[in-house]
């Protein structure tokens, strides 16, 4: 008897359970937690060029002079993915990883638009610095001055 | 007695997480330092030749040579990445093990280890007469408990050289430092 209501309430209770994995998920998928204007703005700068094979080579240096290893690159596309993760637990170091995307397209008719957005520790980086200290590494492989966007 | 056993693994872990640091910050890892430069020249030689697509064929045949599986490519960007699943076992390691083992102390060897290499490459010079080509290769290494341990960059100059050498005598071409 007491066991038929147990099953009854368990059975209830996977629903439930059920219903709070879907939102969290839902959230997670498509979150935008800073306004998103703004974090394009953070996220992107412009650069006087046209050459979209030169600008995808100088991301992929610059990705690699900071010791990132290539994930995927796409030149139709203009999409580099990359990420760096280290450790090493008998150094005490632990184990972190950081992801990046960087996408290029053309910016009216003389200019090409960077955009990058990281992943720091599962979370997305919504800080303006990290990106600025990767647009000037950028800007050295580019031998280009990244410029502001609105 | 396993309790103990489990309370002292979790007070270790929370030890750990305070003295150690994170091994990748954004402060540090989004800005080129002086090292980062030093190191990009060991991993890198230039070549005479105005054929891109011939010394990016060379590489992915080295690469296979070496036992790696390209993992990615993109020719029109000169992109390669490999990779290599390969035994870590250290003779040293097992020694500690057997020691620390003996005395309650155990610390797992290493077990395995998945070898990574990127290789880019990129016409240089008037008219690119030249190519330069870049590598670098990581490991991730895992103990005999299926745990991640460690992962590196690999840093030793000869493992470079070694790389190039072959690539050289591959490509009938000398390379040059850059």
């Amino acid at each position: 008897m007491t066991s038929d209501k147990l099953k009854r309430n368990l059975l209830l209770l996977v629903p439930l359970f059920l219903l709070t994995a879907c939102a969290t998920t839902h959230d997670r998928l498509l979150d935008m937690d800073t306004s998103q204007v703004q974090l394009r703005s953070i996220q992107s700068r412009a650069f006087d060029t046209t050459d979209k094979e030169k600008t995808m080579r100088a991301i992929i240096a610059t990705l690699q002079d900071l010791g990132f290893m290539l994930d995927r690159a796409d030149y139709t596309l203009g999409v580099v993915t990359a990420s760096k993760a280290r450790a090493d637990t008998m150094q005490m170091q632990v184990y972190a990883s950081l992801r990046v995307t960087v996408t290029v397209r053309p910016r009216g008719e003389k200019q090409l638009l960077v955009r990058a957005s990281a992943e720091y520790q599962r979370s997305p980086v919504t800080d303006a610095k990290p990106y600025q200290n990767f647009f000037n590494s950028l800007e050295k492989a580019m031998f280009l001055e990244a410029h502001q966007v609105d | 007695m396993r309790v103990s056993y489990h309370i002292g693994g979790v007070l270790l872990a929370c030890v750990l997480l305070l003295v150690g640091c994170f091994a990748v910050t954004l402060d540090r890892d989004l800005s080129l330092t002086p090292e980062m430069l030093a190191q990009r020249q060991m991993q890198t030689r230039r070549f005479d030749t105005t054929d891109e697509q011939k010394i990016l064929k060379t590489c992915a045949a080295l690469l296979q040579d070496t036992g790696f599986t390209i993992d990615e490519s993109e020719a029109t960007l000169g992109i390669l990445i490999a990779s290599k699943e390969r035994d870590a076992s250290d003779a040293t390691q097992w020694a500690v093990y057997l020691v620390g083992s003996f005395f309650g102390v155990p610390i797992p060897p290493d077990k395995d280890q998945i070898m990574k290499a990127f290789v880019t490459t990129r016409p240089v010079g008037t008219e690119g007469r030249q190519v330069v080509v870049r590598v670098v290769f990581e490991r991730t290494v895992f103990d005999t408990e299926h745990r991640l341990k460690k992962i590196e960059a690999l840093n030793d100059p000869k493992i470079y050289q070694s790389f190039f050498e072959k690539l050289s005598k591959a490509l009938f071409l000398e390379a040059h430092d850059i």
